[in-house]
């Protein structure tokens, strides 16, 4: 049985440019859903005979399986009118929707996994960063991440020391936030939406808000799309299949803190749809 | 010679990777394949009633299969890489050539529907897809009894560069490789060959741990 905090959380179940009107049969943790979209009104999300709640927002369709007691989070950021929305539609992963959460935190992937893009080989070094879980607004904060990144955005024209924050607003969401190349007093925004399907199997929407007049949309998805796929091989090998929450179970580092502070607040709410408790 | 591209088609790659390899100029024009499904709108499906990608223009000269391409890119920038004169050996890469068609439709439907939402007998593609692996793991098994590692003479040709890609993707489509020696040997070779370019899921070949004896001798 699905532990009732994940219930009660928010998933995105499909873009909203692409929603079908006949109807589209997905899971969302474990349980069995049907998509609909309208000509008229709001998209459908039907359960066991019932609708369930929706939202539209960020090009997305957002639907709970239980009663959240606050709204879906926002992105005031990325509401900015200049920035260049991507829907970069959706990959299916054979992994933990935890452990694809936990991988879009870790920068010191980068040299090995995305090599001569978001990370160089001579340039492994996560240096010092703040990590904390925000009480008031309960999310998992990183902040002052900085990477040495030979192409960091489609936008950038050579190497850059790229400055990162991280969110963690929701159990399977988070939103980076980076140095933009051609407006350095701003943020780009990219997000990784996933959608539980089950606790070994998810799919990941990957969405961005950048501001970026020179790349074509097309150019901007395959850069994003290049980039994940080059993590999901990595995802879909990772031993174990769910995220250990038991500290037992592994030995972190320092370049790690992100991780750690995921963990223990998915703990601490009880998220543990796609998780190990208990070191086996 | 301009390629219309999906960073994630493996038959994109091909050209990609067989116009790097010859050092060929190439220009790339991204066409959103996913989620936009821009190769069934009225621009391309002029250039390719077909409705797939890649399409290779050059100059007047417009080609839709990527075999073709391949043999193209090669007849211009790397001959070598095409056989022309042994009758067994231009036979040969006809049939690899044709061969590839199997894994494409088999192991990159698989990866279709595994990866990105595609409708498609899941079970019936992956069956496909293994009997496919199984006769290149045999032909490769004896390629290397004589001492050869590509699929046909002593050096990488077109063969190679087409069924390359989506049997080393296949792992996206849950079929996995661990049983195929022969093929994984094959696969290193490919990517140890100067100029080789990867895609994403597809790794580059990080280097071997150095000598543990080379520093003793210095």
């Amino acid at each position: 049985m699905t532990a009732q905090a994940m219930r009660d959380a928010w998933y995105p179940v499909g873009l909203l440019s692409q929603l079908s009107f006949e109807g589209k049969d997905s899971l969302l943790l474990g349980q069995k859903i049907t998509i609909c979209g309208a000509e008229t009104g709001a998209p459908r999300v039907e359960s066991d005979g019932r609708n369930l709640p929706v939202v539209e927002r960020f090009g997305h369709l957002w639907t709970t399986l239980g009663a959240p007691n606050k709204d879906l989070f926002t992105i005031p950021e990325a509401d900015h009118p200049d920035r260049t929305r991507v829907d970069v539609g959706v990959v299916r992963v054979k992994c933990s929707p935890l452990r694809a959460v936990e991988n879009f935190l870790d920068v010191a992937h980068f040299p090995f996994v995305h090599t001569d893009i978001l990370g160089a080989e001579s340039h492994p070094e996560v240096s010092e960063y703040k990590v904390e879980i925000r009480d008031d607004v309960d999310e998992v904060w990183a902040t002052k991440v900085e990477f040495f990144q030979p192409q960091a955005a489609k936008s950038a024209g050579g190497g850059i020391t790229t400055e990162y924050m991280y969110r963690v607003p929701a159990p399977t969401c988070s939103i980076l936030y980076k140095t933009c190349p051609p407006r350095p007093d701003e943020w780009d925004v990219i997000a990784l939406f996933v959608q539980p399907l089950t606790e070994d199997l998810c799919d990941v929407w990957p969405w961005m808000a950048l501001f970026d007049d020179e790349s074509a949309m097309t150019d901007l998805i395959h850069f994003q799309q290049l980039i994940f796929l080059q993590d999901r091989s990595i995802l879909e090998n990772q031993i174990p299949k769910r995220l250990p929450l038991d500290p037992a179970m592994e030995t972190p580092t320092r370049a790690d803190l992100t991780s750690i502070a995921y963990r223990r607040w998915l703990k601490r709410h009880n998220y543990t749809f796609g998780a190990q408790l208990v070191a086996e | 010679m301009i390629l219309y591209d999906y960073i994630l088609s493996p038959s994109c790659y091909k050209v990609r990777l067989l116009a790097s390899l010859l050092d060929a100029p190439l220009e790339l024009r991204a066409v959103d394949f996913h989620p936009g499904r821009e190769h069934k709108g009225p621009e391309l499906l002029a250039l390719n009633p077909a409705g797939s990608i890649p399409i290779l223009v050059d100059d007047d000269l417009v080609l839709r299969e990527s075999a073709a391409m391949l043999t193209y890119v090669a007849a211009r920038h790397g001959p070598d890489w095409l056989a022309v004169d042994d009758p067994i050996a231009v036979t040969q890469q006809q049939q690899w050539l044709a061969f590839s068609h199997r894994l494409t439709s088999a192991l990159g439907g698989a990866r279709l529907v595994e990866m990105l939402h595609f409708e498609g007998d899941l079970a019936a593609l992956q069956a496909n897809g293994i009997a496919a692996l199984r006769e290149l793991e045999l032909a490769l098994f004896a390629r290397r009894l004589t001492g050869g590692v590509f699929l046909v003479g002593d050096t990488p040709s077109v063969s190679d560069i087409a069924c390359f890609p989506y049997v080393a993707l296949a792992p996206d489509g849950s079929v996995s490789l661990d049983s195929y020696p022969s093929i994984r040997i094959w696969m290193r070779a490919i990517r140890a060959l100067p100029g080789f370019i990867e895609m994403p899921g597809i790794h580059r070949l990080h280097e071997l741990a150095p000598d543990p004896f080379a520093e003793a001798s210095t």
